[in-house]
Protein backbone atom coordinates (compact mmCIF):
# COMPACT_ATOMS: atom_id res chain seq x y z
CA UNK A 1 0.00 0.00 0.00
CA UNK A 2 1.81 2.95 -1.29
CA UNK A 3 1.25 5.21 2.03
CA UNK A 4 3.79 7.33 2.16
CA UNK A 5 4.68 8.11 -1.88
CA UNK A 6 1.92 10.18 -2.83
CA UNK A 7 1.55 12.52 0.06
CA UNK A 8 4.07 15.22 -1.11
CA UNK A 9 2.23 15.19 -4.33
CA UNK A 10 -1.45 15.57 -3.01
CA UNK A 11 0.68 18.10 -0.63
CA UNK A 12 1.53 20.42 -3.78
CA UNK A 13 -2.11 20.93 -4.49
CA UNK A 14 -3.56 22.54 -1.46
CA UNK A 15 -0.55 24.96 -1.63
CA UNK A 16 -1.09 25.82 -4.53
CA UNK A 17 -4.70 26.67 -4.19
CA UNK A 18 -3.98 28.62 -1.00
CA UNK A 19 -2.05 30.64 -2.43
CA UNK A 20 -3.11 31.35 -6.07
CA UNK A 21 -6.94 31.13 -5.56
CA UNK A 22 -7.64 32.93 -2.02
CA UNK A 23 -10.54 35.17 -3.05
CA UNK A 24 -11.27 36.28 0.70
CA UNK A 25 -10.54 39.85 1.53
CA UNK A 26 -7.28 40.67 2.45
CA UNK A 27 -6.40 43.33 5.14
CA UNK A 28 -2.98 44.93 6.17
CA UNK A 29 -1.38 44.02 9.09
CA UNK A 30 -0.07 47.21 9.40
CA UNK A 31 -1.31 48.92 11.11
CA UNK A 32 -4.43 46.54 11.69
CA UNK A 33 -3.30 43.37 12.49
CA UNK A 34 -0.34 44.89 14.89
CA UNK A 35 -2.46 47.31 16.13
CA UNK A 36 -4.75 44.40 18.00
CA UNK A 37 -1.57 42.17 18.64
CA UNK A 38 -0.55 45.05 21.12
CA UNK A 39 -3.82 45.64 22.92
CA UNK A 40 -3.57 41.87 23.23
CA UNK A 41 -0.11 42.22 24.60
CA UNK A 42 -0.84 45.16 26.97
CA UNK A 43 -4.20 43.13 28.18
CA UNK A 44 -2.25 40.41 29.20
CA UNK A 45 0.45 42.32 30.84
CA UNK A 46 -2.29 43.92 33.06
CA UNK A 47 -3.64 40.43 33.74
CA UNK A 48 -0.73 39.07 34.91
CA UNK A 49 0.31 41.93 36.82
CA UNK A 50 -3.54 42.44 38.46
CA UNK A 51 -3.30 38.47 39.36
CA UNK A 52 0.62 38.78 40.25
CA UNK A 53 -0.51 41.66 42.85
CA UNK A 54 -3.36 39.39 44.13
CA UNK A 55 -1.96 36.04 44.64
CA UNK A 56 0.80 34.64 45.84
CA UNK A 57 3.00 31.61 44.03
CA UNK A 58 2.83 29.03 46.08
CA UNK A 59 5.95 27.90 48.93
CA UNK A 60 5.19 25.70 51.46
CA UNK A 61 8.44 24.74 54.00
CA UNK A 62 11.66 23.97 52.85
CA UNK A 63 12.02 19.97 51.04
CA UNK A 64 12.73 17.47 53.07
CA UNK A 65 13.28 13.60 51.83
CA UNK A 66 12.39 12.55 55.29
CA UNK A 67 8.66 13.83 55.28
CA UNK A 68 6.70 13.07 52.70
CA UNK A 69 3.42 15.47 51.64
CA UNK A 70 0.34 13.29 51.77
CA UNK A 71 -1.03 13.85 49.17
CA UNK A 72 1.83 14.28 47.12
CA UNK A 73 0.47 15.38 43.65
CA UNK A 74 2.08 15.92 40.50
CA UNK A 75 2.20 19.48 38.50
CA UNK A 76 -1.67 19.81 37.66
CA UNK A 77 -0.85 19.18 34.03
CA UNK A 78 0.63 15.62 34.70
CA UNK A 79 -2.14 15.11 37.71
CA UNK A 80 -4.30 13.26 35.09
CA UNK A 81 -1.63 10.40 34.41
CA UNK A 82 -1.20 10.50 38.22
CA UNK A 83 -5.08 10.26 37.96
CA UNK A 84 -4.39 6.61 35.99
CA UNK A 85 -1.70 5.34 37.85
CA UNK A 86 -5.40 3.55 39.99
CA UNK A 87 -6.15 1.90 37.49
CA UNK A 88 -2.83 1.29 35.69
CA UNK A 89 0.70 0.32 36.71
CA UNK A 90 3.22 2.79 36.52
CA UNK A 91 4.84 1.73 33.35
CA UNK A 92 1.44 2.19 31.82
CA UNK A 93 0.04 5.42 33.61
CA UNK A 94 3.49 7.10 33.27
CA UNK A 95 5.80 6.14 30.42
CA UNK A 96 3.26 4.06 27.57
CA UNK A 97 0.17 6.36 27.62
CA UNK A 98 1.95 9.37 27.07
CA UNK A 99 4.47 8.07 24.83
CA UNK A 100 1.47 6.95 22.70
CA UNK A 101 -0.66 10.24 23.37
CA UNK A 102 2.37 11.86 21.45
CA UNK A 103 3.00 9.47 19.13
CA UNK A 104 -0.81 9.52 17.98
CA UNK A 105 -1.43 13.28 18.06
CA UNK A 106 1.92 13.53 15.76
CA UNK A 107 0.43 10.60 13.44
CA UNK A 108 -2.94 12.58 12.91
CA UNK A 109 -2.14 14.35 9.51
CA UNK A 110 -1.04 11.53 8.07
CA UNK A 111 -3.33 9.27 9.12
CA UNK A 112 -6.71 11.38 8.21
CA UNK A 113 -7.31 11.19 4.67
CA UNK A 114 -10.42 13.23 4.46
CA UNK A 115 -9.27 16.44 2.74
CA UNK A 116 -12.62 18.21 3.71
CA UNK A 117 -13.02 20.85 6.10
CA UNK A 118 -8.95 22.72 5.91
CA UNK A 119 -9.02 25.65 7.10
CA UNK A 120 -12.65 25.91 8.63
CA UNK A 121 -14.90 24.83 11.75
CA UNK A 122 -16.82 22.14 10.31
CA UNK A 123 -18.33 19.28 12.41
CA UNK A 124 -20.45 17.51 9.61
CA UNK A 125 -17.54 17.42 7.01
CA UNK A 126 -15.22 15.99 9.79
CA UNK A 127 -17.53 14.01 12.31
CA UNK A 128 -15.23 10.94 12.67
CA UNK A 129 -12.04 13.16 13.37
CA UNK A 130 -13.74 15.72 15.57
CA UNK A 131 -15.70 13.44 17.97
CA UNK A 132 -12.78 11.16 18.66
CA UNK A 133 -10.53 14.35 18.80
CA UNK A 134 -12.64 16.02 21.60
CA UNK A 135 -13.54 12.71 23.45
CA UNK A 136 -9.72 12.21 23.81
CA UNK A 137 -9.48 15.88 24.82
CA UNK A 138 -12.80 15.46 27.21
CA UNK A 139 -10.96 12.69 28.78
CA UNK A 140 -7.51 14.03 29.59
CA UNK A 141 -9.07 17.18 30.91
CA UNK A 142 -11.75 15.35 33.47
CA UNK A 143 -8.85 13.23 34.55
CA UNK A 144 -6.98 16.24 35.42
CA UNK A 145 -9.92 17.44 37.26
CA UNK A 146 -10.66 14.66 39.32
CA UNK A 147 -6.65 14.11 40.14
CA UNK A 148 -6.79 17.69 40.76
CA UNK A 149 -9.55 18.93 43.27
CA UNK A 150 -10.72 15.25 43.91
CA UNK A 151 -8.31 13.23 45.47
CA UNK A 152 -7.26 14.02 48.98
CA UNK A 153 -4.66 11.53 51.70
CA UNK A 154 -3.62 8.74 50.23
CA UNK A 155 -4.84 9.51 46.78
CA UNK A 156 -8.97 8.89 48.22
CA UNK A 157 -11.41 10.53 46.44
CA UNK A 158 -12.76 13.64 48.72
CA UNK A 159 -15.46 16.52 47.29
CA UNK A 160 -14.79 19.43 47.92
CA UNK A 161 -16.58 20.29 50.98
CA UNK A 162 -15.12 16.81 52.61
CA UNK A 163 -12.69 17.46 55.21
CA UNK A 164 -9.42 15.99 54.64
CA UNK A 165 -9.09 15.36 58.99
CA UNK A 166 -11.57 12.38 58.49
CA UNK A 167 -9.43 9.70 57.26
CA UNK A 168 -11.21 7.03 55.11
CA UNK A 169 -9.96 3.48 55.37
CA UNK A 170 -9.07 2.08 51.78
CA UNK A 171 -11.25 -0.64 51.59
CA UNK A 172 -11.00 -2.70 47.94
CA UNK A 173 -11.77 -6.43 47.27
CA UNK A 174 -9.66 -6.30 44.07
CA UNK A 175 -9.45 -9.76 41.94
CA UNK A 176 -7.95 -10.13 38.14
CA UNK A 177 -8.84 -12.22 35.41
CA UNK A 178 -7.32 -15.35 34.67
CA UNK A 179 -4.81 -14.82 32.64
CA UNK A 180 -6.10 -17.35 29.79
CA UNK A 181 -9.39 -15.54 29.75
CA UNK A 182 -7.72 -12.17 30.30
CA UNK A 183 -5.78 -12.69 26.88
CA UNK A 184 -8.62 -14.05 24.91
CA UNK A 185 -10.87 -11.39 25.77
CA UNK A 186 -7.93 -8.68 25.30
CA UNK A 187 -7.40 -10.31 21.84
CA UNK A 188 -11.08 -10.34 21.42
CA UNK A 189 -11.58 -6.56 21.90
CA UNK A 190 -8.74 -5.95 19.60
CA UNK A 191 -10.00 -7.90 16.83
CA UNK A 192 -13.79 -6.45 17.46
CA UNK A 193 -12.25 -3.23 17.30
CA UNK A 194 -10.13 -3.36 14.68
CA UNK A 195 -11.64 -5.64 12.45
CA UNK A 196 -15.56 -5.44 12.71
CA UNK A 197 -15.39 -1.94 11.50
CA UNK A 198 -13.75 -3.03 7.76
CA UNK A 199 -15.98 -5.44 7.76
CA UNK A 200 -19.46 -3.31 8.32
CA UNK A 201 -18.31 -0.47 6.68
CA UNK A 202 -15.65 -1.49 3.67
CA UNK A 203 -15.50 1.79 2.21
CA UNK A 204 -14.26 3.24 5.37
CA UNK A 205 -11.62 0.69 5.24
CA UNK A 206 -11.05 1.20 1.93
CA UNK A 207 -10.63 5.26 1.27
CA UNK A 208 -7.40 4.66 4.02
CA UNK A 209 -5.87 1.80 2.78
CA UNK A 210 -4.18 -0.97 5.24
CA UNK A 211 -1.25 1.32 6.86
CA UNK A 212 -3.38 4.28 7.57
CA UNK A 213 -6.52 2.30 8.86
CA UNK A 214 -4.26 -0.09 10.87
CA UNK A 215 -2.68 2.76 12.98
CA UNK A 216 -6.07 4.88 13.42
CA UNK A 217 -8.06 1.57 14.57
CA UNK A 218 -5.33 0.94 16.99
CA UNK A 219 -4.83 4.19 18.22
CA UNK A 220 -8.92 4.15 18.72
CA UNK A 221 -8.69 0.91 20.42
CA UNK A 222 -6.06 1.93 23.11
CA UNK A 223 -7.34 5.14 23.34
CA UNK A 224 -10.92 4.08 24.37
CA UNK A 225 -9.31 1.05 26.11
CA UNK A 226 -8.96 3.72 29.22
CA UNK A 227 -12.37 4.19 30.10
CA UNK A 228 -13.56 1.07 30.02
CA UNK A 229 -10.72 -0.66 32.39
CA UNK A 230 -11.38 2.56 34.52
CA UNK A 231 -15.25 1.42 34.51
CA UNK A 232 -13.99 -2.32 34.98
CA UNK A 233 -12.20 -0.98 38.26
CA UNK A 234 -14.51 0.88 39.33
CA UNK A 235 -17.59 -1.23 38.82
CA UNK A 236 -16.28 -4.93 38.88
CA UNK A 237 -13.27 -4.11 41.30
CA UNK A 238 -10.98 -5.75 38.31
CA UNK A 239 -7.12 -5.10 39.06
CA UNK A 240 -5.95 -6.51 36.12
CA UNK A 241 -7.43 -7.48 33.11
CA UNK A 242 -4.41 -9.54 32.18
CA UNK A 243 -1.59 -11.16 34.38
CA UNK A 244 1.87 -12.15 33.07
CA UNK A 245 5.06 -12.72 34.71
CA UNK A 246 6.64 -9.76 33.43
CA UNK A 247 4.19 -6.99 33.20
CA UNK A 248 0.43 -6.53 34.35
CA UNK A 249 -2.22 -4.74 31.99
CA UNK B 1 3.00 74.61 20.16
CA UNK B 2 5.34 75.48 16.82
CA UNK B 3 8.40 75.24 18.55
CA UNK B 4 7.57 71.57 19.74
CA UNK B 5 6.73 70.64 15.92
CA UNK B 6 9.86 72.14 14.36
CA UNK B 7 11.99 70.78 17.34
CA UNK B 8 10.41 67.51 16.45
CA UNK B 9 10.53 67.44 12.77
CA UNK B 10 14.19 68.57 12.76
CA UNK B 11 14.56 65.21 15.22
CA UNK B 12 12.24 63.44 12.82
CA UNK B 13 14.33 64.48 9.55
CA UNK B 14 17.57 63.93 10.96
CA UNK B 15 20.00 61.93 9.42
CA UNK B 16 20.68 59.95 12.62
CA UNK B 17 16.80 59.09 13.15
CA UNK B 18 16.44 58.22 9.91
CA UNK B 19 19.52 55.88 9.87
CA UNK B 20 17.55 54.29 12.95
CA UNK B 21 14.04 54.43 11.86
CA UNK B 22 13.22 53.81 8.25
CA UNK B 23 9.66 54.83 7.79
CA UNK B 24 7.31 56.95 10.00
CA UNK B 25 3.57 56.71 9.90
CA UNK B 26 2.47 58.32 6.30
CA UNK B 27 -0.95 56.44 5.46
CA UNK B 28 -0.09 55.46 2.37
CA UNK B 29 -0.46 52.23 0.94
CA UNK B 30 3.50 51.81 0.54
CA UNK B 31 4.96 53.11 3.53
CA UNK B 32 2.18 50.40 5.41
CA UNK B 33 3.95 47.66 3.51
CA UNK B 34 7.40 49.14 4.29
CA UNK B 35 6.67 48.78 7.89
CA UNK B 36 5.88 45.53 7.84
CA UNK B 37 8.37 44.52 5.25
CA UNK B 38 11.38 46.16 6.64
CA UNK B 39 10.97 45.96 10.35
CA UNK B 40 13.01 42.46 11.65
CA UNK B 41 10.72 41.64 14.32
CA UNK B 42 7.45 42.54 12.20
CA UNK B 43 8.28 41.19 9.12
CA UNK B 44 6.82 37.63 10.88
CA UNK B 45 4.10 38.46 9.57
CA UNK B 46 3.05 38.48 6.04
CA UNK B 47 2.24 42.23 4.76
CA UNK B 48 -1.68 40.80 4.34
CA UNK B 49 -3.72 38.60 5.66
CA UNK B 50 -6.94 37.21 5.10
CA UNK B 51 -9.95 39.13 6.91
CA UNK B 52 -10.94 35.57 8.80
CA UNK B 53 -7.40 35.98 10.39
CA UNK B 54 -7.87 39.28 12.35
CA UNK B 55 -11.14 37.51 13.76
CA UNK B 56 -10.53 36.02 17.15
CA UNK B 57 -13.61 33.71 17.39
CA UNK B 58 -11.43 31.92 14.53
CA UNK B 59 -7.85 32.16 15.84
CA UNK B 60 -8.85 32.71 19.81
CA UNK B 61 -5.44 34.35 19.13
CA UNK B 62 -3.88 31.36 21.11
CA UNK B 63 -1.17 30.90 19.25
CA UNK B 64 0.10 34.78 19.31
CA UNK B 65 -0.85 34.59 23.86
CA UNK B 66 1.60 31.67 23.75
CA UNK B 67 4.19 33.10 22.09
CA UNK B 68 3.46 36.05 24.15
CA UNK B 69 4.20 34.19 27.62
CA UNK B 70 7.21 32.68 26.36
CA UNK B 71 8.82 35.97 26.23
CA UNK B 72 7.18 37.28 29.61
CA UNK B 73 8.84 33.68 31.06
CA UNK B 74 12.26 34.75 29.23
CA UNK B 75 12.14 38.27 30.53
CA UNK B 76 11.12 37.44 34.07
CA UNK B 77 13.45 34.35 34.13
CA UNK B 78 16.28 36.22 33.40
CA UNK B 79 15.59 38.87 35.68
CA UNK B 80 15.42 35.84 38.72
CA UNK B 81 18.51 34.69 37.79
CA UNK B 82 20.25 37.00 39.26
CA UNK B 83 18.63 36.12 42.57
CA UNK B 84 18.58 31.74 42.68
CA UNK B 85 21.42 29.75 43.43
CA UNK B 86 20.42 26.59 42.23
CA UNK B 87 22.12 24.51 45.08
CA UNK B 88 20.06 23.05 47.92
CA UNK B 89 21.88 25.35 50.62
CA UNK B 90 20.22 28.46 49.26
CA UNK B 91 17.74 27.61 46.96
CA UNK B 92 15.32 27.92 49.30
CA UNK B 93 16.70 30.80 50.98
CA UNK B 94 16.83 32.68 47.69
CA UNK B 95 12.96 32.29 47.46
CA UNK B 96 12.54 33.53 50.48
CA UNK B 97 14.93 36.47 50.00
CA UNK B 98 13.00 37.31 46.70
CA UNK B 99 9.82 37.43 48.40
CA UNK B 100 11.08 39.45 51.86
CA UNK B 101 13.69 41.57 50.66
CA UNK B 102 14.33 41.95 46.68
CA UNK B 103 12.14 45.03 45.73
CA UNK B 104 9.37 43.60 43.76
CA UNK B 105 10.87 40.33 44.05
CA UNK B 106 7.54 38.22 44.95
CA UNK B 107 5.81 40.45 42.06
CA UNK B 108 8.96 38.75 39.67
CA UNK B 109 8.12 35.33 40.70
CA UNK B 110 4.56 35.26 40.91
CA UNK B 111 4.62 36.72 37.36
CA UNK B 112 6.77 34.21 36.14
CA UNK B 113 4.83 31.16 37.98
CA UNK B 114 1.43 32.77 36.89
CA UNK B 115 2.32 33.12 33.13
CA UNK B 116 3.51 29.68 33.10
CA UNK B 117 0.56 28.24 34.11
CA UNK B 118 -1.40 29.79 31.92
CA UNK B 119 1.39 29.19 28.79
CA UNK B 120 -0.19 25.27 29.57
CA UNK B 121 -3.36 26.08 29.45
CA UNK B 122 -3.34 28.05 26.38
CA UNK B 123 -0.88 25.93 24.11
CA UNK B 124 -3.55 23.04 24.84
CA UNK B 125 -5.96 25.68 23.55
CA UNK B 126 -4.37 26.35 20.77
CA UNK B 127 -3.79 23.33 19.46
CA UNK B 128 -7.79 22.00 20.00
CA UNK B 129 -8.54 25.26 17.94
CA UNK B 130 -6.02 24.02 15.18
CA UNK B 131 -7.77 20.72 15.18
CA UNK B 132 -11.00 22.27 15.08
CA UNK B 133 -10.13 24.00 12.08
CA UNK B 134 -8.40 21.08 10.59
CA UNK B 135 -5.67 22.97 9.96
CA UNK B 136 -3.19 20.26 10.11
CA UNK B 137 -4.10 19.02 6.66
CA UNK B 138 -1.90 19.28 3.40
CA UNK B 139 0.53 21.32 3.09
CA UNK B 140 0.61 21.74 7.08
CA UNK B 141 1.07 18.33 8.15
CA UNK B 142 4.27 18.86 9.33
CA UNK B 143 3.91 21.85 11.30
CA UNK B 144 1.38 20.56 12.93
CA UNK B 145 3.92 17.81 14.20
CA UNK B 146 6.41 20.76 15.18
CA UNK B 147 3.30 21.97 17.41
CA UNK B 148 3.50 18.98 19.26
CA UNK B 149 6.82 18.95 19.62
CA UNK B 150 6.26 22.51 20.98
CA UNK B 151 3.88 20.98 23.29
CA UNK B 152 5.87 18.76 24.58
CA UNK B 153 8.57 21.43 25.55
CA UNK B 154 6.44 23.61 26.86
CA UNK B 155 5.13 20.68 29.61
CA UNK B 156 9.09 19.78 30.10
CA UNK B 157 9.68 23.55 30.86
CA UNK B 158 7.00 23.80 33.41
CA UNK B 159 7.79 20.41 34.88
CA UNK B 160 11.81 21.27 35.43
CA UNK B 161 10.75 24.52 36.21
CA UNK B 162 8.74 23.40 39.32
CA UNK B 163 11.43 21.85 41.13
CA UNK B 164 13.32 24.96 41.76
CA UNK B 165 11.98 26.54 44.37
CA UNK B 166 12.78 23.72 46.34
CA UNK B 167 9.98 23.51 48.91
CA UNK B 168 8.02 20.31 49.50
CA UNK B 169 5.20 21.32 46.59
CA UNK B 170 8.30 21.14 44.34
CA UNK B 171 10.12 18.49 45.96
CA UNK B 172 7.30 15.96 46.09
CA UNK B 173 6.10 17.03 42.98
CA UNK B 174 8.78 16.13 41.16
CA UNK B 175 9.17 12.82 43.15
CA UNK B 176 5.82 11.55 42.10
CA UNK B 177 6.77 12.74 38.04
CA UNK B 178 9.98 11.14 37.94
CA UNK B 179 9.32 7.96 39.89
CA UNK B 180 7.13 6.86 37.01
CA UNK B 181 10.40 7.21 34.95
CA UNK B 182 11.32 3.67 37.25
CA UNK B 183 8.82 1.94 35.37
CA UNK B 184 9.82 2.76 32.45
CA UNK B 185 10.18 -0.83 30.12
CA UNK B 186 13.67 -2.05 29.42
CA UNK B 187 15.75 1.07 30.58
CA UNK B 188 13.56 1.61 33.83
CA UNK B 189 14.75 -0.46 36.80
CA UNK B 190 11.36 -1.47 38.02
CA UNK B 191 9.42 -1.49 34.38
CA UNK B 192 8.98 -4.76 32.95
CA UNK B 193 12.19 -7.01 31.19
CA UNK B 194 14.64 -4.32 33.03
CA UNK B 195 17.61 -4.53 31.94
CA UNK B 196 19.62 -1.65 34.47
CA UNK B 197 19.89 -1.49 37.90
CA UNK B 198 18.72 1.63 40.13
CA UNK B 199 22.06 2.52 39.65
CA UNK B 200 21.96 3.13 35.88
CA UNK B 201 18.57 2.94 34.59
CA UNK B 202 17.34 6.35 33.19
CA UNK B 203 15.52 7.62 36.09
CA UNK B 204 19.59 8.24 37.51
CA UNK B 205 20.25 9.50 34.59
CA UNK B 206 17.71 12.33 34.79
CA UNK B 207 18.24 12.96 38.51
CA UNK B 208 21.61 12.16 38.71
CA UNK B 209 21.36 10.07 41.57
CA UNK B 210 18.89 7.39 43.01
CA UNK B 211 16.79 10.34 44.88
CA UNK B 212 16.29 13.79 44.00
CA UNK B 213 19.17 15.82 45.56
CA UNK B 214 21.68 18.59 44.72
CA UNK B 215 22.31 17.10 40.76
CA UNK B 216 18.73 16.85 40.06
CA UNK B 217 18.45 20.68 40.87
CA UNK B 218 21.40 21.73 39.01
CA UNK B 219 20.15 19.15 35.98
CA UNK B 220 16.51 20.88 36.13
CA UNK B 221 18.05 24.54 36.35
CA UNK B 222 20.24 23.95 33.23
CA UNK B 223 17.50 22.24 31.13
CA UNK B 224 14.72 24.76 32.41
CA UNK B 225 17.01 28.02 31.67
CA UNK B 226 19.37 26.64 28.70
CA UNK B 227 18.64 23.40 27.08
CA UNK B 228 14.72 23.56 26.80
CA UNK B 229 14.56 27.38 26.00
CA UNK B 230 17.02 26.34 23.38
CA UNK B 231 15.32 23.94 21.83
CA UNK B 232 11.85 25.85 21.98
CA UNK B 233 13.41 29.07 20.33
CA UNK B 234 14.18 26.65 17.35
CA UNK B 235 11.29 24.66 17.10
CA UNK B 236 9.02 27.77 17.51
CA UNK B 237 11.58 29.60 14.48
CA UNK B 238 10.82 26.47 12.52
CA UNK B 239 6.82 26.85 13.19
CA UNK B 240 6.47 30.34 12.25
CA UNK B 241 8.80 29.63 9.19
CA UNK B 242 6.23 27.01 8.66
CA UNK B 243 2.98 28.88 8.57
CA UNK B 244 4.21 31.67 6.14
CA UNK B 245 5.99 28.87 3.54
CA UNK B 246 2.99 26.41 3.83
CA UNK B 247 0.24 28.87 2.87
CA UNK B 248 0.03 31.64 5.69
CA UNK B 249 -2.38 31.70 8.12
CA UNK B 250 -5.14 28.37 8.07
CA UNK B 251 -8.52 29.09 6.24
CA UNK B 252 -11.04 28.04 4.12
CA UNK B 253 -9.51 26.88 0.36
Amino acid sequence: MPLFVPLPLCSLVPLYKTMYHSKSKKHLVWPDLAFMEFLTAVALTIILIAWALLANAPLLEIASPARSENPSKAPWYFVGLQELLVYFDPWIAGVMIPSIIVFCLMMIPYVDCNSKGSGEYSFSLRKFAVINFIFGFLMWLTLLFVGFFLRGPSWQLYLPWESWEKVKDIEENLWSLNPAVGLISLLAYLALFIILPAVIKKDFYKRRGIARYAIVMLSLALMYFVPMKILLRLVFNIKYVLVTPWFNV
Amino acid sequence: MKPNKNIWQSIRFSPLFKSIFRHGYDDTKQNKILQIRSNVFLHLHPVKVPAHAMKIRFTWCMGGITFFLFLVETITGILLMFYYRPVPEYAYQDMKYLEFDVPFGILLRNIHRWAAHLMVGTVMLHMLRVFLTGSYKPPREFNWVVGVMLLIFTFLLSFTGYLLPWDQLAYWAITVGTNMIRATPFIGHEGPFALLDKYNDVRFMILGGTEIGANALLRFYVLHIVVLPAAAIIFMAVHFWRIRKDGGISGPL
